[in-house]
């Protein structure tokens, strides 16, 4: 990943594509303007050397000078032309940038929630449906629909690389459409203040070849397998009692969809919502003790004895 | 006897006598009368001005907490909770109880001393209005300081206000307080818009109105009609909270998005009116140390109106990622671009101003000059996030909160502490010291650009708005470290600013009536002013009557020291809207406990409202209506009503 | 030598004369904050409604009764009080005491049947949008017709007193201007709730 995954100064997609040139000639037609002012105010300030108090300014007489309106009237004629420029050049990027393409080639739903993101993909068949959480994956150059569901409170959909933002807005239907143009995982994050955590609401946007993607697909949809030693058994039976107020394995009997669906957690790079890495020491860290990393969010404390920690994390371990 | 109905008033020259029997009459009362009581404009105004300078230190101190708990990648300083009270309390400290009143303080003292009146057409109001200021922001802290500090912004969108999601008393403290507050500003922008109109003294038409006041007055126009919007949504999110109605919740029927148009349609406008007078000052302030009149003096005051218009019909620039139609995108989107055009205007004529005089930089003309270029990089900011694309990619990221910090410390911070180097000799009768000011304002420019230069940055790098903290390895560390440091020398410099004061205060030399050499009204009076203001009312015959003489381009010299004396009572002048021809002698009234003991109705009113007890809603409520009928009472003094008709003789045809 | 201007008018009057006079100002700012308040009470009906799924009013084609006749009732007050207002402008206190105590019996005529008109509603506050847009628009409505009744319940009383007369009657121009408002608005509210319906608006 790069040094600034959420900088929006280059772009890796063809939405994203159509604004980061807008972008940067509005920057620097501000940063020049800037200068030019700031030349005129300082030179002008300057130009008879005179400094001082009450005495200093009483000192120098009231004249009227000449007429100042040629200033103004060039100043406005100078301004009109890059406020023209960016007004036509933001209509029409606005006309490439904002339509949802009319024949993508994915549609999945994103549903927001305090503090995580829900990914749920769908088919041709309600048993190709399955969801997953805070990792996207979409295939590599073609466009991709996203249609944005609020749980909760309001937050807002960003992945900066690949487009824009669009806030989820619960009781609205609203959309968003990506398209990655170079394979690579892209950072994204909540923009819109949601609450306590607000600020570790991140996730990844992977974008792969088309066959990849096919893959990733096909295996998010195999329920989880069996566990397969003891300890793994122990993990799944306290995943089964515990774990399944909130979260769902497919294929055992925790099936609640309160929190995210954890069938193929070892599938994601990340935890937590983008907070922490997915190794066994952060898992362990993030189950037994949420409230020490992401105060306020939606998973408790969980008080669990050291064998049962070493249980669970071995049986999700398996869930690949 | 009956007094009379129709006087033709008494004109005479200025001596000590008059101003000896006007000073009996015009005096704040002794003790505890005059305390609570005082209609004095120049009184309310600088208890205006010293209340916000100290919500502004109260609010710059909450900042230094944040930028603390920013200064690295995750930190622990703070809990989440506490960051969030903290930003959003610091926000609405800063835009509600500094930005506004410290610009309704200045206005209330200068207003009538430039307009050549004794004082604002409303003198009870104007009391009334500084006292429900003091009385919401006691009841806004209250809560921050019990732990129910606002805790979701200071624009506080639903569905996290909503009790479902924020169950304390924070919003309801935020929600009630803003509601409170908003009875202050409303009344005091009817006061300047009556004042603005019908007590300019003679010969100052409309074209010799200086442009502080039509700063003010656009901003007092638009607040009269836009404030019921955000007291709506908030009253609305009240009843939401405390009563089940379905506004903003979308299971039956509400419309989350229906509290962001109600707000930004007060917002955007609220924007314009916490910069607009103080762009006034600055046109008015900054050519006194060019020594020349503003350039385009009409185009300026045409272009504040138009900002203010123009300003009614962008609201939905806030709104651009919400998921609106192209059609609402684009229409909104040319707005909030075409809107830099009238504020281009006044930049360049300042700028002219500069180049075609012959500028003395004092400690106020740096603030002013200064703020000139800082208005120009929040403005370009500004037009940057105007293009919807764009925006769609800066906005609520870091890139805004340097924006609007721009805008705001820019184009309202730093002509206020120039309007104060400048106004302080006619308030105190003391200059303030410029060696300590030379001190004082650099570090306020180095350390304000230190801290906000680099954000521009932070956030197209896309570090977003509202985070108690922030990872590693996002390429922001740096820029946060710097930013810290920065806030930290801005925060000197504001020191300095505080101790100038007080030092010059006390020891500062001392100022006649014009150590400026400046060109309107108020530096004809005393430092500081008499309670009357005037010992004669002036006429004016140009924009700038105290350097007729020097211009030598008028026909006619205004007066000042002779003129009409209204001696007979506690008068005043209304004159006609436009061309300020004298209309009517204005009976002024006493000090009066009557807008004291309002806001403390409302206060109890509202603390009842806060803990749902009603036997303490229907005591503020009699307490306001006992209030109002005191103060309503019509009075004979004030000729509301005659003397009782045996009490009347005959009358004498 | 360029002449000193010194304004030096003729007879000028003290104080408030007829309904002329600053405080008539001071009211008529009041009353143009209050209408805001009111329009955007009615920008939310209209946003609301507009984004709502169907089935949205719990009455696709409102009754007119009792609010129709309810509205004439307080129009007609507004043409009561100015009878009033003109009693004080021609000195005939009689007239002036009929004005106003009319206008208040018909203002509170109004407001206890708006109560009623809630009682009847099969809708309450909390059950929807509408709902809670219906009383809280008509609910504050009938706040400033309280207040208004008040004003009223003052001038009666300081007429009654004798405090005004054809020249010294400011306060009754700013209390009656104060009930027209509150007159008016309820013809946009009106409107709004009980005629749009009928226009197609939200069915």
């Amino acid at each position: 990943m790069s040094a600034t995954p959420l900088d929006y100064l280059t772009s890796a997609g063809a939405r994203a594509a159509h604004i980061a040139p807008l972008t940067w000639f509005t920057l620097i037609v501000s940063v020049l303007v800037c200068l030019v002012i700031g030349i005129l105010v300082w030179i002008g300030s300057r130009r008879f050397r005179a400094s001082g108090g009450a005495e200093a300014t009483t000192s120098v007489p009231v004249e009227r000078g000449a007429d100042g309106l040629p200033w103004i009237k060039w100043g406005l004629i100078l301004s009109a032309i890059p406020l023209f420029v960016t007004l036509v050049w933001t209509m029409a990027a606005l006309a490439q940038t904002a339509g949802p393409p009319a024949n993508p080639a994915l549609v999945l739903d994103v549903t927001s929630h305090q503090y995580w993101w829900e990914v749920t993909y769908n088919g041709a068949l309600p048993s190709d449906r399955f969801s997953t959480a805070n990792e996207i994956h979409i295939p590599v150059g073609v466009p991709v629909l996203v249609k944005l569901h609020g749980a909760d409170v309001i937050h807002s959909f960003w992945v900066p690389k690949l487009a824009g933002k669009t806030d989820t807005i619960p009781g609205q239907n609203n959309v968003a459409w990506l398209q990655a143009d170079a394979p690579g995982r892209y950072r994204g994050q909540c923009t819109e203040y949601c609450g306590l955590q607000h600020a570790k609401m991140a996730f990844e946007v992977v974008a792969e070849p088309r066959d990849a993607f096919e893959r990733w697909r096909a295996a998010q949809l195999h329920t989880a397998p069996p566990p397969v030693t003891d300890v793994e058994k122990k993990g799944l039976a306290v995943v089964e009692y515990r774990c399944s107020l909130c979260h769902a394995v497919r294929g055992t009997r925790a099936a609640s969809y309160y929190g995210p669906d954890l069938t193929h957690l070892m599938s994601r790079r990340l935890i937590a919502s983008g907070a922490l890495p997915n190794t066994p020491g952060s898992l362990a860290g993030w189950i037994q003790s949420p409230q020490q990393i992401k105060p306020g969010s939606g998973m408790p404390e969980q008080h669990l004895s050291g064998d049962d920690l070493s249980a669970v994390t071995a049986y999700l371990e398996t869930l690949k | 006897m009956r007094p009379a109905a129709f006087r033709t008033p008494e004109v005479g020259d200025d001596n000590p006598e008059l101003r000896a029997r006007l000073h009996a009459i015009w005096a704040t009362e002794p003790g505890i009368k005059g305390w609570l009581g005082t209609t004095d404009h120049k009184e309310i105004g600088l208890r205006y001005i010293v209340t916000a300078f100290i919500l502004l230190l109260v609010g710059g101190i909450e900042a230094l907490v944040l930028r603390l708990q920013l200064a690295g990648p995750d930190l622990r300083l703070l809990t989440p909770d506490q960051y969030n009270q903290l930003f959003s309390t610091h926000g609405m400290t800063m835009i509600f109880l500094y930005a506004s009143p410290i610009l309704s303080g200045f206005s209330n003292y200068i207003w009538p001393l430039i307009f050549g009146s004794r004082d604002m057409a409303f003198p009870r109001l104007n009391a009334f209005s500084y006292w429900v200021y003091l009385g919401a922001a006691i009841f806004m802290y209250a809560g921050f300081l019990i732990g129910a500090g606002p805790n979701d912004g200071w624009f506080n969108y639903v569905p996290l206000a909503e009790r479902d999601f924020n169950p304390g008393l924070n919003e309801d403290f935020y929600s009630l307080g803003m509601i409170f507050l908003g009875i202050s500003t409303t009344v005091g922008a009817a006061n300047f818009i009556v004042t603005f109109f019908k007590t300019r003294c003679p010969g100052m038409s409309i074209n010799r109105v200086p442009i502080f006041a039509w700063g003010t007055l656009t901003a007092s126009v638009a607040n009269l009609v836009v404030i019921p919007s955000v007291s709506l949504a908030f009253f609305l999110l009240w009843m939401d909270r405390q009563f089940g109605t379905q506004f903003f919740r979308s299971p039956h029927g509400g419309q989350p998005l229906l509290w962001q148009h109600l707000f930004w349609i007060f917002g955007h406008p609220w924007v314009y009116a916490i910069v607009l007078p103080a762009m006034g000052m600055v046109s008015d302030a900054l050519p006194v140390f060019c020594r020349r009149p503003l350039v385009a003096h009409t185009l300026v005051a045409l272009a504040t109106v138009a900002v203010m218009i123009l300003g009614f019909g962008v609201w939905v620039h806030h709104m651009f990622a919400t998921g609106l139609p192209g059609l609402a995108l684009s229409f909104f989107s040319t707005a909030s671009i075409v809107i830099t055009v009238p504020s281009a205007v006044t930049v360049f004529a300042w700028v002219a101003t500069i180049w075609l005089g012959r500028p003395v930089i004092t400690t106020a003309f740096l603030f002013f000059a200064s703020m000139i270029v800082l208005f120009v990089i929040g403005g370009v900011s500004g037009f940057m996030t105007a293009s919807v694309p764009v925006d769609w990619q800066l906005t609520d990221t870091y890139f805004v909160v340097a924006h609007l910090h721009y805008v705001l410390i820019g184009i309202n911070v730093f002509p206020v502490v120039g309007a104060t180097y400048f106004w302080f000799p006619k308030m105190t009768g003391r200059l303030m010291d410029e060696r300590l000011g030379r001190w004082n304002f650099w570090t306020m420019f180095l350390g304000f650009n230190l801290g906000f230069l680099p954000m521009h940055l932070t956030g197209l790098l896309g570090m977003p708005r509202r985070v108690y903290t922030y990872p590693e390895g996002m390429g922001w560390d740096t820029l946060n470290l710097i930013t810290s440091i920065g806030s930290f020398l801005f925060a000197i410099g504001v020191l300095l600013f505080v101790i100038n004061c007080r030092k010059s205060y006390r020891t500062g030399a001392v100022a006649g009536h014009n150590p400026w050499d400046a060109p309107t009204l108020e530096w004809t009076t005393p430092s500081p002013p008499p309670p009357y203001n005037f010992a004669v009312i002036p006429t004016v015959a140009s924009r700038h009557p105290l350097w007729e003489d020097q211009l030598d381009e008028s026909e006619g010299r205004s007066s000042w020291l002779r003129g009409m004396t209204l001696d007979q009572g506690k008068e005043a002048l209304a004159t006609t809207a436009l061309d300020a021809d004298p209309e009517r002698i204005l009976e002024m009234p006493q000090d009066s406990y009557a807008p004291f003991l309002l806001a403390v109705g409302l206060a109890i009113l509202f603390t009842g409202m806060l803990l749902i007890k009603w036997i303490v809603i229907g005591l503020g409520g009699l307490a306001c209506f006992a209030a109002l009928l005191l103060w309503l009472w019509p009075r004979r003094d004030l000729r509301e009503r005659e003397p009782a008709p045996e009490l009347l003789e005959p009358a004498h045809g | 030598m360029a002449e000193r201007i010194i304004s030096e008018p003729g007879q000028l009057p003290v104080g408030p004369i007829g309904r002329s006079g600053i405080g008539w100002w001071g009211v008529a700012t009041l009353v143009a904050s209050e209408a805001a308040l009111f329009s955007y009470l009615l920008f939310s009906y209209f946003y609301v409604g507009a984004s709502a799924q169907p089935a949205w009013l719990p009455e696709p084609d409102p009754k007119m009764w009792p609010s129709l006749p309810n509205t004439i009732l307080l129009v007609a007050s507004s043409f009561v009080a100015w009878f009033g207002e003109k009693g004080v402008e021609k000195g005939d206190r009689a007239q002036a005491l009929i004005g106003f105590g009319g206008a208040f019996v018909m203002g509170a005529v109004f407001a206890a049947v708006q109560g009623y008109e809630w009682w009847t509603k099969t809708y309450g506050l909390g059950s929807s949008s509408y709902g809670s847009l219906y009383y809280t628009t008509t609910g504050f409505h009938l706040a400033h017709v309280v207040a208004g009744l008040i004003i009223l319940a003052s001038l009666f009383g300081w007429t009654a007193i004798d405090y005004f007369s054809p020249r010294r009657r400011i306060s009754v121009s700013a209390g009656v201007l104060y009930w027209h408002f509150v007159d008016v608005v309820w013809l946009f509210v009106f409107t709004t709730y009980y005629v749009t319906p009928y226009l197609g608006f939200a069915k």
